[in-house]
């Protein structure tokens, strides 16, 4: 140390203690912030799972319908029915829709021609910029053409990265088009000497879906060698009636909506489901199980499968034979993942009840439906074995023997897929042998992740490109960040919470019997997991969810102070209002595909049989008098007819202390 | 030693489980062992690098794998929440130490002079002193 006087050896040893003392306080303080963003994350992921099997509930309830309605020809005619089969027709051209369709004078988007060039490119990217959209006969013009080319393309496309030329890969975007314009701009534009593949999930969530697709295919027109598209499982056009595409082009396009909606359904069909790269990179959207045959994937006809939502009928059939009705309460993805834990052979995605048994007899179109659910559907896990990924509802999750396996059976060296959000666009397991790559940043809310895409040379190294889009000029600080995600992901969970009001309200009380309106911490916590399922840290999450009293206790009631419904229904029992609310999503779903001609109106008789269906397929209580007074509550102008629209508006949750209007 | 009604032995292993399922990105009851850290103060402790490095050394499996389970961890945290260790030093001492390093009486030091004092030649011995 020298010759340091006592005095500057005092000062300075005060100063590096100050110094460790402060470090310690900042670790402290950052190990909090990473905690909330964490727990943050995990509230929005759970409530999307939650979500999706709340989905596949619904394709059940379809079939249930469809199964057990009294007048199973209308319903039947409802479900299936794609409205205009006419455009269905491959005679139908380009020129049928110039013809046809009328494009005025006052319309300033761009006009495109085929064969496009790339002027009609810059032309839809510069009107997308600038919030324009593209008139619906450009739009079918470019749907039928879309098809004609993915009609021609194998199942699986072989590419190569010959000539020096590096492959893109990007994930998945879900209408992020400000993602989209991103990649772009740092990585170029498509060409023969700017390769891109993208991995599927173009749309739903975001809100600029079909300006995506309306890129995407325009580039595939121009550069069909250049630009390939992989089918995700949102390319289904069920999925898309709840998470906001249907909505987004009904809006959109109120003419020619649903031609467009009706044309899509066939386009993403025909889309290829996978790409290899030099016969060793394997680019598919979800994954792999332990029975992915990739011979016989590549020789199906995809175009059959317009959604896999609802398993083929031969499945459907044996379904009913083994069970009344799909069991409501979800697995725990905890328990889940210790059933497999120890195990050393792989266990294939079989259980008793499951329609993907391979102690079945196999059946072709269920062989068929399996191996296309389980490479879109499918995650990768730590563990070795392949189990059904309960937290989706469909396909698997895959260890890394399965992978390797799956490797050696076809000399491959990688998986690249996507469909799970990564905080920071990509991850790499298994060892280094999959990559998921996510390009949909800020996609919970603004500042929640990042979004990547992947450069593959041609030695097939993978290099990452980080980018997050954001709407603030000036970046927010990690703390501010924190604090946007968690606000966000609290008032979903609260939205939750308020759905589930009367089934918290009796848990609760069975742990207060004298009735003073408190609970322990640790019975609070037991009651609200029992009731909504998201396996969420309750203890941490409790300051922001209910307040304390002075003895520690918790005051139940407290968490639903902030929270009413938006239109206050006086005729109507709350537990039937909380229900609506409950189901407001699948509501809006199911009323959609009734309401045929978009007009946003459906009979009361119509109304009311779906409701009394949707209601005994879901196991709920309901006395048809609270329905009929219900009814005729929201038949505001007394013409026989519901617009559904205002009515579930009536059921959306509203945050009574609501700062700001999102600006 | 004090006695403590199950209860509270209970509620505080829960309040750890559900702190290390934060960070078990798998559901595995495992957790990256770099990530210890954050667990441990996401509770509410203040361990200096020298106790969360003799926590570690507690909680590691024999070979250390890069991972600790939840099975190694609980008792050993609960140990530490039950008997208050590691609390945080006051507010008004974190101040005191801002001001020690502020010569200039800015109201802020950068990140630079923090690392300055931290790794300098001079000051490692004793930095590392502090440590054992």
């Amino acid at each position: 140390m020298g010759c340091n006087s006592s005095v500057a050896y005092r000062r300075s040893e005060k100063a590096i203690r100050a110094a460790i003392l402060i470090q310690n306080w900042y670790r402290f303080t950052k190990a909090r912030l990473e905690t909330r963003r964490r727990y943050s994350l995990s509230i929005f992921q759970s409530i999307e799972y939650a979500d999706e099997q709340d989905q596949l509930q619904l394709a059940n309830f379809f079939t249930f319908m469809l199964d057990h309605c009294t007048h199973p020809d209308s319903v039947s005619h409802i479900l299936t029915s794609p409205g205009v089969s006419q455009v269905v027709d491959e005679g139908l051209s380009l020129t049928e829709f110039e013809n046809k369709i009328d494009v005025p004078d006052s319309y300033y988007g761009p006009r495109l021609s085929f064969p496009l060039t790339v002027e009609d490119a810059n032309a839809l990217l510069h009107a997308f910029r600038n919030e324009q959209l593209l008139h619906a006969r450009y739009v079918l013009q470019l749907l039928c053409e879309t098809r004609r080319v993915l009609k021609e393309m194998p199942n699986i496309t072989h590419l190569s990265t010959s000539y020096s030329k590096e492959i893109t890969v990007c994930g998945d975007l879900h209408g992020n088009l400000d993602d989209l314009l991103l990649i772009f701009y740092k990585n170029g534009l498509p060409s023969e000497q700017n390769p891109y593949v993208f991995n599927g999930d173009f749309v739903d969530r975001g809100k600029n879906s079909m300006e995506i697709l309306i890129i995407l295919f325009a580039f595939l027109l121009i550069y069909p060698n250049d630009l390939h598209l992989n089918r995700g499982n949102h390319e289904d056009y069920i999925m898309n009636l709840r998470y906001g595409f249907t909505k987004e082009v009904s809006k959109k396009y109120k003419d020619h909506g649903k031609l467009i909606l009706c044309l899509l359904r066939d386009v993403f069909s025909w889309l290829p489901l996978a790409t290899i790269i030099d016969s060793k990179v394997l680019i598919l959207h979800g994954g792999i199980s332990d029975t992915t045959d990739l011979d016989f994937l590549n020789a199906l006809e995809r175009s059959k499968l317009k959604s896999l939502m609802r398993p083929p009928k031969s499945v459907r059939d044996r379904q009913d034979q083994l069970k009344e009705r799909i069991p409501t309460t979800r697995l725990s993805k905890h328990i889940a993942n210790q059933n497999v834990a120890g195990k050393t052979q792989h266990i294939s995605s079989s259980g008793s009840t499951e329609p993907s048994g391979s102690n079945l007899p196999q059946d072709p179109a269920l062989k068929e439906w399996k191996q296309m659910l389980d490479i879109l559907w499918s995650d990768p896990r730590s563990q070795n074995g392949c189990t059904p990924n309960k937290s989706r509802g469909g396909g698997c999750y895959f260890g890394p023997d399965v992978t390797a396996k799956l490797f050696e059976r076809y000399n491959l060296k990688m998986l690249i897929r996507s469909h799970e959000f990564k905080p920071e666009g990509y991850e790499i397991s298994h060892d280094g042998k999959v990559i998921t790559i996510f390009s949909a940043s800020n996609y919970y809310e603004e500042g929640s992740n990042r979004g990547a895409y992947i450069k593959l040379n041609p030695e097939l190294i993978p290099r990452f490109v980080q980018y997050q889009v954001s709407k603030y000029t000036r970046r927010q600080n990690l703390q501010e960040r924190v604090g946007t995600i968690e606000s966000s992901a609290l008032k979903s969970l609260r939205e939750k919470i308020y759905a589930y009001r009367s089934e918290l309200t009796s848990a609760f009380a069975q742990y207060d019997l004298n009735n003073t309106g408190r609970i322990s911490v640790s019975d609070w916590a037991v009651a609200m997991e029992s009731v909504l399922q998201l396996e969420l840290p309750w203890r941490m999450l409790r300051a922001q969810l209910v307040q304390m009293t002075p003895n520690g206790e918790v005051d139940y009631m407290s968490c639903f102070y902030d929270l009413k419904i938006g239109q206050p229904t006086k005729q109507v029992q709350p537990a039937l209002v909380e229900t609506l609310c409950r189901y407001r999503k699948d509501l809006e779903i199911i009323f959609n595909i009734i309401d045929k001609d978009h007009s946003g109106l459906i009979s009361l008789e119509e109304f009311g049989q779906t409701w009394k269906l949707f209601a005994s397929h879901l196991g709920i209580d309901m006395c048809d008098e609270s329905l009929d007074k219900l009814v005729l509550s929201i038949d505001y102008n007394k013409d026989g007819h519901i617009d559904f629209n205002e009515f579930l508006e009536a059921f959306h949750v509203v945050h009574r202390l609501e700062k700001k209007a999102n600006s | 030693m004090f006695l403590f009604a199950d209860g509270a032995v209970a509620e505080t292993e829960k309040k750890i489980i559900e702190a290390f399922e934060v960070f078990d990105h798998e559901c595995n009851k495992t957790v990256d062992v770099r990530e210890i850290g954050s667990i441990v103060r996401s509770l509410g402790c203040f361990p200096t690098e020298a106790e969360l490095h003799e926590l570690l050394a507690k909680v590691e499996e024999e070979e250390p794998t890069g991972y600790i389970n939840l099975e190694k961890f609980l008792p050993v945290m609960t140990k530490v929440l039950l008997d208050r260790s590691y609390q945080p030093i006051p507010e008004d001492v974190l101040l005191h130490a801002f001001e020690a390093l502020d010569e200039n009486k800015c109201g802020y030091i950068t990140k630079e002079e923090l690392v300055k004092y931290l790794t300098e030649e001079g000051n490692m011995t004793f930095v590392i002193s502090v440590f054992k």
